[in-house]
């Protein structure tokens, strides 16, 4: 294991995120069991009460974890220097194989946890615990995914080892781990391109019908995760050609790095922020009938479905903007 | 729009004035607070100024290097073999260097003795650096004389002393000619202690290294990448062990922060009894306390780490460089340039910030969620 302080805060971070996460789904499960809002005995009341407990872990710990994937990438980045052929986080992340899984894991993380975040606020809302059931359901289903995050992050930082010079022999070259360096192919521009304006599009055309006439949450919700995952394969096979003015890089990562104008955070912040309230507005759908949401949600699902269209809109505006300036021309 | 930020207005007025009447608790609590912010920042600040120290220094470093081992141990190199090494395709120069490290027993410290490449001097003449004049207190055109191999003095006329500029990498440097550093040493002709070695094109350098140690099994090459590789890990290894010492320190900060959080005071029970009996929600004591906290942990945070960057980058991080650095009697002077970054300081936030809320979070809860006849009748 490398001791850099920024592997010591990431290991801090999940273990502190796994440790609230179970603390609340601990009592998630409480309340599910004893869960009886007619009643007024002690029991109940004490339950009410650890609502607000685990309205206060989750939400940090949930926001803990979406700063600790961007600080994840980032120490990827920053550690591959340490390893023989790695150019960017890509290469440190092919390191030992826990490295994608964990970055995966991480963001499906986030997408849940995302949702989680919206049944809350849309929880809160009613005056008689209207999602009470789902939200805590959730949680429960979150709190494995937590723990297996944090195992693959641990396992892939615990296991990471620099190429340091030996006493024995001083070069490193023909270790065989060119490897992990090669480039990540992509697929080819040529259908990416109308595929990713095709599905921007749909996306567009489905929120405006949503908009209008409240229907087809469910469809909108698909959608914009099909235009998360469209538009990181694009930005894969040609956005980023653009971006980097070079018609062979195809690096995911080195967008988040100063020599790009660190586009890269806005661009995926806007795709992780626009599939979250994307999946948020389907996640909502079954609710809408509940008594005492029938008059927020409706209004509640709108303010997501415009912030998901509004992210969709700036990610493309900001690729956009980067075709148009970028010299290459493919 | 304007009444809910008016509510979280009002509450962190509150908020404040809360901290505010309860003082010698609250800037204990900071106080402790900053002083953790202010080690941990120290050292990250530090170990990152010293990794670019060292990436600055290597630029000028040759791209290979190419000793000789024999039994394993660092020998001097057939100067001959630069000419084969040069046949290489892809190899642009090859210079034999010569040079050694010269105990010196007046101040118990060694010095570097090179060759001068790039410049002639003349025989019998030295240029350098400020380390050395400094403790030899001499100035240029003062005498020197350093023992030969055989313990004989030699006199050298001191030249030139090397600007403050280059201290980092000239401090404990001596520089003579050729020949003086084979007559000081004994040194054979015809050998270099290594060869340095620049290629047209860096890629190719693993390449030639290969090629190299196919040729003559007995070298060993190394490259300015892996030097650099091995520094970085270094630094990298003696921070992190230094924050794993921490840790405990951390953990001690954590638990005090625990204790002060669960141990309300009865004024203060009464206080948040008071505030829900006139309508206060327990949403708005979470929230009153949240503000409490974000005001105690950006206080401490930033001026913890102000006082971390004076430290470090006016006064050279004296509480640990010798740490950090390894130890020399002839350490360079010099200033650390200041240089701080957005992922320095998301570390230092998850490092201090991250620990102190959560173990604030369900002392806080129990507090906001007591009830309000119990919390005035106590």
């Amino acid at each position: 294991m490398i001791q850099h302080p920024g592997i010591l805060a990431l290991l801090l971070a999940s273990f502190l995120v796994s440790l609230l996460l179970v603390g609340a789904g601990w009592q998630g499960l409480r309340i599910l069991h004893g869960w009886d809002l007619k009643s007024g005995s002690e029991g109940q009341l004490d339950l009410e009460r650890r609502t607000y407990l685990v309205s206060t872990l989750v939400p940090f710990a949930l926001v803990i974890h979406f700063l600790s994937l961007f600080l994840f990438i980032f120490t990827a980045d920053n550690l591959h220097t340490q390893f023989v052929g790695a150019m960017c986080a890509a290469g440190s992340l092919a390191v030992n194989p826990f490295g994608y899984p964990a970055l995966l894991a991480n963001i499906a993380v986030c997408l849940v946890a995302g949702m989680w975040l919206i049944l809350h606020r849309a929880d809160t809302q009613g005056y008689d615990y209207p999602l009470i059931r789902p939200k805590y359901t959730l949680l429960l289903g979150l709190v494995p995914l937590v723990l297996l995050e944090t195992w693959l992050q641990t396992r892939y930082l615990t296991g990471l080892k620099a190429d340091v010079m030996t006493s024995c022999c001083g070069s490193l070259f023909g270790h065989g781990r060119q490897g992990f360096a090669a480039e990540l192919a992509g697929l080819p521009p040529r259908t990416m391109q109308p595929a990713f304006w095709a599905t921007f599009m749909l996306l567009g055309l489905a929120g405006l019908v949503f908009l209008r006439s409240r229907k087809g949450a469910r469809l909108f919700a698909l959608l914009s995760l099909g235009f998360l995952l469209m538009a990181v394969a694009s930005l894969i096979s040609f956005f980023c050609l653009y971006i980097y003015a070079l018609p062979s890089h195809h690096c995911p990562f080195c967008l988040l790095q100063r020599e790009y104008g660190f586009v890269g955070y806005p661009l995926y912040g806007s795709l992780l922020g626009g599939g979250i309230t994307g999946l948020g507005v389907g996640a909502l759908a079954p609710f809408r009938t509940r008594k005492s949401l029938v008059v927020t949600l409706p209004g509640l699902q709108a303010k997501l479905a415009w912030t998901t269209l509004a992210l969709a809109a700036l990610f493309t505006l900001v690729v956009g903007i980067w075709m148009a300036m970028s010299p290459l021309r493919l | 729009m304007r009444a809910p930020t008016q509510r979280y207005r009002n509450i962190l007025d509150f908020a404040l004035s809360s901290l505010l009447r309860r003082k010698g608790r609250n800037l204990s609590l900071t106080g402790v607070y900053t002083l953790v912010v202010f080690v941990l920042a120290s050292l990250i600040f530090f170990v990152q100024a010293l990794k670019r120290e060292a990436r600055e220094l290597l630029v000028q470093a040759p791209d290979m290097v190419v000793q000789r081992l024999v039994a394993g141990r660092h020998d001097p190199i057939l100067a001959a073999q630069a000419e084969a090494i040069r046949s290489i395709r892809g190899v642009l120069e090859v210079r034999p260097r010569l040079w050694g490290y010269y105990y010196d027993p007046a101040f118990g410290g060694n010095l570097t003795v090179m060759a001068n490449e790039h410049e002639p001097i003349a025989a019998d003449a030295v240029w350098i650096g400020q380390g050395v004049a400094r403790n030899m207190r001499v100035n240029e055109g003062d005498l020197i004389s350093l023992r030969a191999y055989d313990g004989l003095p030699m006199l050298f006329l001191v030249q030139k002393i090397l600007p403050t500029e280059s201290e980092l990498v000239s401090s404990d440097l001596v520089l003579m000619a050729p020949r003086d550093v084979r007559s000081l040493f004994h040194f054979p002709e015809g050998l270099a202690t290594d060869l340095a070695i620049t290629a047209g094109n860096p890629r190719e350098l693993p390449t030639i290294a290969a090629k190299i140690v196919e040729r003559f099994p007995d070298a060993r090459p190394i490259l300015k990448a892996e030097l650099l590789r091995t520094y970085e890990a270094v630094f990298d290894w003696r921070g992190g062990l230094m924050v794993v010492v921490l840790g405990s320190a951390l953990l001690s900060f954590v638990i005090f922060a625990w204790d002060k959080a669960t141990g309300l005071s009865a004024e203060e029970r009464r206080e948040i009894g008071i505030l829900k009996s006139i309508g206060w929600e327990s949403s708005d004591v979470l929230l009153l306390k949240f503000w409490e906290g974000t005001v105690v942990s950006l206080t401490a945070f930033l001026s913890g780490i102000l006082l971390a960057y004076v430290h470090v980058f006016f006064f050279s991080a004296r509480l640990f460089e010798h740490a950090l650095k390894g130890w020399s009697v002839l350490f360079p002077r010099y200033r650390l340039l200041p240089a701080l970054d957005g992922y320095q300081l998301t570390v230092l936030f998850f490092l201090t910030v991250l620990p102190y809320t959560a173990a604030t979070l369900v002392p806080i809860w129990r507090a906001a969620t007591v009830d309000p006849d119990a919390a005035m009748r106590t």
